[in-house]
């Protein structure tokens, strides 16, 4: 009998994610057994599973980096931040669609166990210090995601966008793949923070490298789904259930935004100077195409999702300013961006009825006399989308403007500010439907209590960090500065 | 030129047949069939490496369990390729320069840009009683656990999803339930009426 | 032995060793193409008796030359390609299904030291020559250009590949208990005498095996591949003379690998019951004949099963039963009953 070697890892900083892969799996199995009219006792299971695995974050909370499992996971402050938001906008989720969902037949066992799955997969990705789990991760989180879009089958566009996702990312994941096949042939390893090493040792083939990586930022920026490797974003918006459009246009964003920053400035930090030009293209496009398509949509869904490809450039325009400032601004957006899609699209998800998808900017005419609460809420996320002063939007805009001005890219800044005035119409319009013109529908708005407190504390906080950002500010200077 | 170098050019020149008749063949039947042929020919040139385990594994896995169930689709699905290919030709010209470029340039930037020939050791010799299968078996229990684990659940969310797209109770189906068939009664099927004599007129 | 061979070997030269294994492989393969003979032979007295019958009696004595006579029917027969079939696929189809049905005995070992290659990865190969069967089964419904020949491929294939993995992770068992991939190791580390024989550490997985077997051979119950009601013949209804032989030889070839299999993963191959006496070939072949026997016994005793019967046995019965074997069996292996399971 051969001696058999131990597995003497340290599991303690992966504590959260092995709370939620455990409760994961109960879950499935529990549900089997929960007959049909009591499926909330499903939902609600996975709620109390995210949110232990959200305590647990808080549990483990790392100030400075911890590697475990042979130097493949990493749980630093960076990672322990962006897992605990994730958590968070995951619950925030499961909450403002548990109606939506319930009214399509989707509020099934499945939605919610596919859900955490991808939850698992963005966790993954955050704390990633290899390629390998960065990887797998990316490819655990879209699996589910996929899946969760195609599980609505009566739908017809519901399945299409799934099929356009689906190969779209695939093809993101070979470049993906390529990318970082390159960059091990360069390198010769897979770990993260070795990669680093041997580039500052100039030990790499710097060719091959520079190769490698542009197909790791098209990979990224796939993700992203920033411009030109933007195609999928508004027909997987328009197509998927809201709700499920909510969670796409949500939590992935934080997955994505880690994902760049482990790759890019944990591995590639020594050559950012050539990643820097590429996302300048990236963002710029971004910018402009966005925001300038965004405004011949009628379709709210197609519309949020051109503000999501702005916004994204937006964000790249702080990261590419390669300093902690810059990362500090472009995760500040990321947060504040992910805060006004989920009060937006918690919106769209109210309007929808059985039987009715309010996708139309019309749907929105005269809300402010239906439920005047309710219009105020999205006047918020409108604004804040846009960058109008007094909520949240503003200062992130005028965070990563500040981040590329500082590095001398002020004729950036300029276009930034002109796409972010064109942007501020579509904006604006919604606001004027809302307010301005007679609802064609006159009942107003009904919501769960619980979906009522928590879509009011979103929207409102909006307004509070727009007042105060301070302290959001401060946790992402702290996160970024103690992890790297 | 040993026999093991002539061994890896037949395997080599019948994978690269192989797989352009992948692409090429009019049937899609044959396209799969020509799919395992190159599936054997690649788990040959492993065996050649000494990856053993990894040979066997891609017969196992790909050639008798995935190719089947391709094969299964593909049989159902009387695909009709033909009526794909229409108007394919004229795309030709686009595509060919757009390939030939990304061939070019890629080919610039590689050529000679790997590491020699020797930069990394070379597996060595190993013993008579090494067995690869459980040096690999060790590695993913060990230093690739973690990996190993999410790549397992991936599966799971593969299966998860599979059955969740896939498996519905269709309405149109008509089911027996022995269970209430077993428990039926004399009193659910049959009713006696008590109906008043009648007169012949 | 080796001076023996001398003069041969001085015979070919550098040739020797090609020409050596060539002649272990005929010294199996004949043998092996006999048995099959015989067993479809044994296969209708067996069942005759159980029928109160007397089966074949009429070519030679007791109805011995009666194989041979089959075979020559066979061999005279006209061999019918179907319109619209696929020539080349028809005629490859009995090829691929016998093929690995003759490559697997490769690494069966029938003494101590007696195999063609005793390779390292042993077992892995037996389940990847496995299942590589079916797609002579595959082939043959889908070139004949018949329904019925098709629907009997769909129905056997789903059904090999079902089996196929309660059989795999019945062998993992296996592994587990001997802890090494080597065929001949397996049976050695049953050495002991019947007590240290893996069936009873593994019962379950061994019932699993067998059944798993019978159903990966499309044998009764559960032969709804070629349901002789519903489909005909199944897979082969097209084929005939020696295409069908082949067919028929395959079939019977995997049975005796099965039989073969679990006498040496399950019933301690080549060793004998008690250690006092010797061990040799004759044991392993005693064995299999009592498994092959199990197998004509459930034919002639057995209804056969319904096609959803069938897979939820595979897929709801014996994937889990064999799943949970595999866990309990680890977590013995830490406690100090582990000397039991070894």
């Amino acid at each position: 009998m051969p001696s058999v070697a131990t597995l003497a890892f340290d599991y303690v900083p992966a504590l959260p994610e092995i709370v939620l892969l455990v409760s994961a799996c109960a879950v499935l199995m529990i549900d089997l057994f929960v007959p049909e009219p009591r499926r909330h006792v499903s939902y609600w299971l996975t709620l109390l599973s995210v949110a232990a695995t959200a305590s647990a974050i808080l549990y483990v909370f790392h100030n400075t980096p911890v590697r475990t499992f042979g130097n493949m996971f990493v749980a630093d402050a960076f990672g322990d931040v962006l897992n605990f938001l994730t958590c968070l906008t995951v619950i925030l989720m499961l909450v403002y669609s548990r109606g939506y969902l319930a009214a399509r037949g989707l509020f099934r066992g499945e939605t919610f166990v596919l859900a955490m799955f991808a939850l698992l997969g963005m966790m993954v990705m955050i704390s990633a210090n290899h390629f390998l789990t960065l990887y797998l991760g990316l490819e655990l989180m879209s699996l589910s995601l996929y899946a969760l879009v195609a599980l609505h089958r009566e739908s017809g566009t519901a399945v299409e966008a799934a099929m356009k996702y689906f190969v779209l990312g695939a093809l993101a994941s070979g470049l993906l793949l390529y990318g970082m096949s390159m960059i091990y042939g360069a390198t010769g390893t897979l770990e993260i923070n070795r990669v680093t090493t041997i580039i500052f040792g100039g030990h790499a083939n710097r060719t091959i490298l520079i190769f490698g990586l542009v197909f790791v930022v098209s990979a990224i920026a796939f993700k992203l789904g920033a411009v030109p490797y933007h195609m999928w974003v508004p027909d997987v918006y328009q197509g998927a259930p809201t709700a499920i459009t909510l969670f796409i246009g949500t939590a992935p964003e934080f997955a994505a935004f880690a994902f760049m920053t482990r790759m890019l400035v944990g591995s590639l930090a020594a050559v950012a100077f050539d990643w820097q030009g590429m996302l300048i293209v990236l963002s710029l496009l971004s910018m402009i195409v966005g925001n300038v398509i965004a405004i011949s949509q009628s379709n709210v869904k197609r519309m949020l999702a051109y503000s999501a490809i702005a916004n994204m450039g937006f964000m790249l325009m702080g990261f590419l300013a390669a300093n902690v400032n810059g990362y500090s601004a472009a995760m500040f957006y990321v947060v504040t961006y992910v805060m006004s899609s989920l009060a937006g699209f918690g919106l769209v998800l109210l309007l929808s009825r059985a039987g009715f998808e309010a996708e139309n900017l019309d749907d929105f005419k005269g809300l402010n006399q239906r439920s005047p609460w309710y219009a105020f809420l999205m006047l918020l996320a409108m604004f804040s989308l846009a960058g109008v002063p007094p909520t949240v939007g503003f200062y992130a805009k005028f965070a990563v403007i500040e981040a590329a001005v500082d590095v001398g890219l002020v004729w950036l800044a300029v276009v930034a500010v002109l796409a972010s005035l064109i942007g501020a119409f579509y904006y604006v319009r919604i606001v004027k439907l809302m307010y301005f013109d007679d609802p064609v529908d006159k009942a107003p708005l009904a919501a769960r209590s619980d979906m009522q407190v928590l879509l009011s504390l979103n929207g409102l906080s909006l307004l509070f960090f727009g007042i105060f950002p301070q302290q959001l500010m401060g946790m992402c200077v702290v996160a970024l500065t103690r992890s790297y | 030129m040993t026999a093991q170098t002539v061994i890896f050019y037949a395997f080599a020149a019948i994978l690269v047949f192989a797989a352009l008749r992948v692409i090429t063949s009019r049937n899609p039947v044959h396209s799969a069939l020509w799919l395992v042929l190159s599936f054997f020919s690649s788990a040959g040139v492993w065996m050649l490496l000494h990856a053993e385990f990894l040979a066997i594994a891609l017969v196992l896995v790909y050639v008798g369990a995935v190719m089947v169930l391709f094969l299964f689709v593909v049989m159902m699905l009387d695909v009709n390729f033909d009526k794909m290919r229409e108007g394919f030709r004229g795309y030709i010209p686009v595509g060919a320069t757009v390939g030939l470029l990304i061939l070019v340039e890629m080919a610039l930037v590689l050529i000679g840009g790997y590491l020699p020939a020797g930069a990394t050791p070379s597996p060595g010799q190993t013993g008579p009683g090494y067995s690869n299968t459980s040096a690999l078996g060790r590695q993913i229990y060990t230093d690739y656990a973690f990996p190993f684990e999410i790549a397992a659940v991936i599966l799971l969310v593969a299966i998860i999803a599979a059955i969740a797209l896939t498996h519905r109770t269709r309405r149109e189906t008509k089911y027996q339930n022995p269970n209430e068939q077993v428990k039926v009664s004399r009193a659910d099927r049959l009713r006696i009426i008590d109906m008043p004599l009648e007169k012949k007129e | 032995m080796d001076e023996l061979l001398l003069p041969a070997q001085r015979l070919f030269g550098a040739a020797w060793p090609t020409v050596w294994t060539l002649a272990k492989i005929i010294a199996i393969t004949v043998p092996l193409i006999l048995c099959v003979a015989y067993l479809t032979l044994v296969e209708r007295k067996v069942i005759g008796w159980m029928q109160v019958r007397i089966g074949p009696n009429r070519v030679g004595p007791l109805g011995l030359l009666q194989p041979f006579a089959d075979v020559f029917k066979l061999i005279f027969k006209e061999i019918v390609v179907p319109t619209g079939a696929s020539r080349t696929l028809f005629f490859v189809a009995p090829v691929l299904s016998i093929g690995p049905a003759l490559a697997a005995w490769a690494v069966i070992p029938f003494d101590d030291g007696l195999v063609l290659a005793n390779v390292n990865a042993g077992l892995l190969y037996i389940l990847a020559m496995t299942s590589v069967g079916v797609y002579g089964v595959i082939l043959a419904g889908w070139a004949s250009n018949s329904k019925y020949a098709f629907l009997g491929c769909l129905r056997s294939a789903a059904q090999i590949v079902s089996y196929e993995i309660a059989m795999g992770f019945a062998l993992v068992g296996v592994l587990m208990a001997a802890s090494s991939l080597n065929i001949s190791d397996i049976v050695r580390n049953q050495s002991g005498g019947l007590s240290h024989w893996y069936i009873w550490p593994l019962f379950p997985l061994f019932v699993v095996y067998l059944v798993s077997g019978i159903a990966e051979t499309n044998r009764h119950p559960f032969d709804v591949a070629e349901g002789e009601s519903e489909i005909v013949a199944g897979f082969h209804v097209e084929y005939s003379g020696v295409a069908f032989a082949v067919f028929f030889l395959a079939e019977y070839m995997n049975m005796i690998l099965i039989s073969a299999l679990a006498s040496i993963m399950f019933l301690g191959g080549w060793l004998s019951p008690w250690p006092t006496i010797p061990d040799g070939l004759p044991w392993l072949l005693l064995k299999m004949c009592a498994v092959l026997f199990i197998f004509l016994w459930i034919r002639a005793t057995f209804p056969r099963y319904r096609y959803d019967q069938i897979m939820r046995l595979g897929w709801k019965v014996f994937i889990p039963i064999t799943l949970v074997w595999i866990v309990f069996l680890g977590a013995m292996m830490q406690t100090r009953w582990a000397y039991l399971f070894h």
